[in-house]
């Protein structure tokens, strides 16, 4: 809590979030939203768009604006590569659970009903 | 203290040898990192059982088909809508919080209480509507454990509706929302916190606003999770 090791902090940071670049990030996310409602409300209703299209593409949407929070408005980009590392790699994980429990799933569905 | 350099002192000069951290963060900020680390493996398991609960399912209650009304507006036919304005205030709480961070570096005082200010209310707006989807939810039937009698006009045509997955789809909406919803309310009271600390002076006694950074840390990843929990429950 000391202010010495904040200074250190603060002189490493050349490249840090300015109000110009905070509101593109704004931009990408409320275009990229959009987008998305875009898609669910007019593309996917008319049949333009058939579902089995649409949700990948949601969720590379999603993944998108995790990047920007995460990247920018978390200030991760600018961290050292080992603090980044040590909350990226753990999080991969989670496509582990992801691909276990989606297959295990096509398992479930004679019993439950 | 000598002033000459043993060989030992050498060693532990380099980030990885323990002579100074390889984060290059102070010691709160990573613990509050690997506590939303924590946090996004609860979250996720919470959206992953869900995933796999209707990837088991032949039929599921579509989402535009039951969140039609903006309360206090339209009942019916508007689907999406209100959703997509409490994802829009959670968004721009999260960019006013930015900017509260961006003024701490500048230890412009004012600035940062003005924008702590916006963030708590966007929460509470965020809040106030979650509670008012919670209630139209909770009027049309829906609720831990229990579900509407007529289960057509939530399902698409060609789909069988289906008394049990309707269940399945309350129970997992309502939990996951509701952890959802607890974590910006906590969000919103340390927010809170933090702006009285502001206020009274306590950061710029202290010589850094880096408690803001931490709690922006925090309030981000509330953001983060809401953008999975839109996307899975409202969209997909």
């Amino acid at each position: 809590m000391s202010s010495e090791p904040t200074s250190v902090h603060h002189e490493e940071h050349g490249d840090t979030m300015t109000k110009k670049k905070i509101l593109q990030v704004l931009a990408i996310l409320v275009a990229i939203t959009a987008v998305e409602f875009f898609i669910a409300l007019v593309l996917v209703p008319k049949g333009t768009m058939p579902l089995h299209i649409a949700n990948p593409i949601y969720i590379v949407l999603t993944l998108a604006k995790a990047f920007y929070i995460v990247a920018y408005f978390m200030h991760l980009k600018f961290e050292k590569i080992g603090l980044v590392l040590s909350i990226i790699v753990p999080v991969l994980f989670i496509i582990g659970l992801i691909l276990v429990l989606t297959n295990e799933s096509h398992y479930w569905t004679d019993f439950i009903r | 203290m000598s002033t000459q350099v043993s060989q030992i002192d050498e060693i532990k000069s380099t980030p990885w040898s323990g002579g100074k951290s390889p984060f290059n963060v102070e010691y709160g900020k990573m613990m509050m990192w690997f506590f939303l680390l924590s946090d996004a493996f609860t979250f996720s398991s919470l959206l992953i059982a869900y995933g796999a609960l209707r990837f088991s399912s032949n039929s599921w209650p579509a989402a535009d088909l039951i969140f039609q009304s903006v309360p206090g507006m339209v009942d019916h036919g508007a689907p999406l809508v209100f959703v997509g304005l409490m994802t829009f205030i959670l968004i721009a709480s999260s960019v006013t919080m930015v900017l509260a961070v961006e003024a701490g570096h500048r230890m412009a005082r004012k600035e940062v209480a003005v924008w702590m200010i916006w963030t708590v209310i966007g929460g509470f707006t965020f809040l106030g509507c979650q509670a008012l989807e919670w209630s139209h939810l909770h009027h049309e039937g829906f609720w831990w454990g229990s579900i509407p009698h007529e289960l057509g006009e939530y399902f698409r045509h060609g789909e069988a509706p289906s008394a049990t997955y309707t269940q399945q789809f309350a129970n997992l909406f309502f939990t996951i929302t509701g952890f959802h919803g607890f974590h910006v309310f906590s969000g919103v009271i340390i927010n809170i916190i933090i702006t009285i600390n502001v206020m009274f002076g306590t950061y710029e006694r202290r010589g850094s606003y880096l408690m803001i950074e931490k709690v922006g840390l925090y309030w981000h990843f509330v953001d983060l999770v809401w953008v999975f929990v839109f996307t899975f429950f409202y969209l997909v």
